[in-house]
């Protein structure tokens, strides 16, 4: 098998290489890929968006339906991976630590629950105690992160950024939350339910303001009909883009804790890793 | 062998990332283990990336963000095509990099529930358990 798979890929790569050959050369100007819609977006795109940064107003106004479908990629993603691996099963035993003497108390009867609070606080038996310095540096860390994702989501139009990496940077925030202490203090601050509705949320935001252009009896998607609503119409175009960025923002967000949520844990919502 | 290293060197982009690929579609196809698979599938979609992300490039452009336009209402230079960089093939892999993040949260998922399933991840001791069934 490993030999066979050898030759087919040094076939494959003999192919691939041998194409590279009427490949138009690194950087050239001329190439077919830049020479036609391109330079249409690139001269057009100030007179017919007013937003400078030409990757989002491709991404969210001229391919708006693409990035719309893209975010239902994403939010099916998370739904996928919530169906396969959430696991509702009640646990058999539990395990209680009482936090002034780390003491740990192993309840074996399912129906015995102990109030958690700041006496107790349930565990389950992979606990391990985290380390201070991690968790001090992660404490402080977090919020920058977080703060960064939040202008890399509002300056998606005028520099690089946007949506897509705004809520990856915001969801990664929430993981180093849940590597450094644990994954119960991701879920004490945002609930399962609440990530859900998130992701669904920011969904809904985008196909929002794309129906209430239609609303205005303009097409789906086309900004310019939200003129009657902003505060400002001379950058109509780019009040509507942020817009669904922030929707493609939370729903990324979400579904990224989602994600994580559920493959560390093995659905179980845990002590995770 | 003379006539090929100038071409290598005026193209080595698309080599390196025809070598990527094929690094990555061994994974795919020769690797036992399941995540293995996926980490080839993973370098697989890189090398994809990386081959759009260079078809972009122009020499002598600066990053597709048009300068001068901030903030402004209209008035500014005209804009030269060739003074930017095709923004076209980075808003796709952009969307790219989003789905090969889906694909693979939605593949480890996958992993997962085998493992819970038949605790392995190889795959002749899958195909052994199959069998058994």
């Amino acid at each position: 098998m490993k030999f066979l798979g050898f030759i087919i890929v040094c076939v494959t790569g003999g192919l691939l290489l041998y194409g590279t050959g009427e490949f138009p050369g690194w950087g050239d100007p001329n190439s077919p890929a830049s020479t036609h819609l391109s330079n249409y977006y690139i001269e057009h795109i100030i007179e017919e968006t007013q937003v400078p940064n030409l990757v989002t107003a491709v991404l969210a106004d001229y391919r708006g339906f693409d990035t719309m479908f893209e975010t239902a990629v994403v939010f099916c993603a998370g739904l996928a991976c919530f169906l396969l691996l959430r696991d509702f099963r009640p646990k058999k035993e539990r395990f209680y630590r009482h936090s002034p003497t780390g003491i740990i108390l192993h309840v074996k009867n399912p129906d015995k629950i102990l109030k958690t609070g700041k006496e107790f606080e349930y565990m389950d038996k992979d606990w391990v105690p985290s380390d201070l310095i991690i968790k001090t540096v992660c404490r402080i860390l977090i919020p920058f992160i977080q703060i960064y994702a939040l202008y890399v989501v509002a300056h998606g139009d005028f520099s690089p950024g946007g949506g897509f990496q705004g809520g990856v940077i915001f969801g990664s925030s929430l993981i180093l939350l849940a590597i450094s202490y644990n994954l119960k203090t991701l879920i004490r601050r945002i609930k399962e339910k609440v990530l859900g509705i998130y992701a669904a949320v920011g969904v809904l935001v985008y196909v929002g303001i794309a129906a209430i252009c239609m609303l205005f009896g303009k097409n789906f998607l086309d900004y310019s009909a939200l003129i009657p609503i902003v505060w400002d119409p001379h950058h109509v175009r780019g009040l509507g883009m942020l817009g669904v960025e922030i929707g493609v923002g939370i729903a990324v967000t979400a579904v990224m804790a989602i994600i994580y949520i559920n493959i560390v844990s093995e659905g179980r919502h845990d002590e995770g890793l | 062998m003379t006539d090929l290293l100038p071409l290598i060197v005026a193209k080595y982009n698309y080599w390196l990332y025809v070598i990527l690929m094929m690094i990555g579609l061994y994974a795919m196809i020769a690797k036992n283990n399941l995540i293995k698979k996926l980490v080839g599938m993973n370098i697989f979609q890189t090398a994809i990336i990386l081959f759009y992300v260079s078809i972009g490039y122009k020499t002598e452009a600066t990053i597709p963000i048009i300068q001068g336009a901030h903030g402004g209402h209209g008035s500014h230079a005209a804009i030269h095509a060739a003074d930017y960089i095709n923004p076209l093939p980075h808003v796709l892999m952009l969307t790219a990099i989003v789905v090969s993040v889906a694909t693979f949260g939605v593949a480890m998922a996958l992993a997962v529930r085998v493992y819970q399933r038949y605790q392995t991840l190889e795959e002749d001791e899958l195909r052994m358990r199959l069998s058994e069934e």
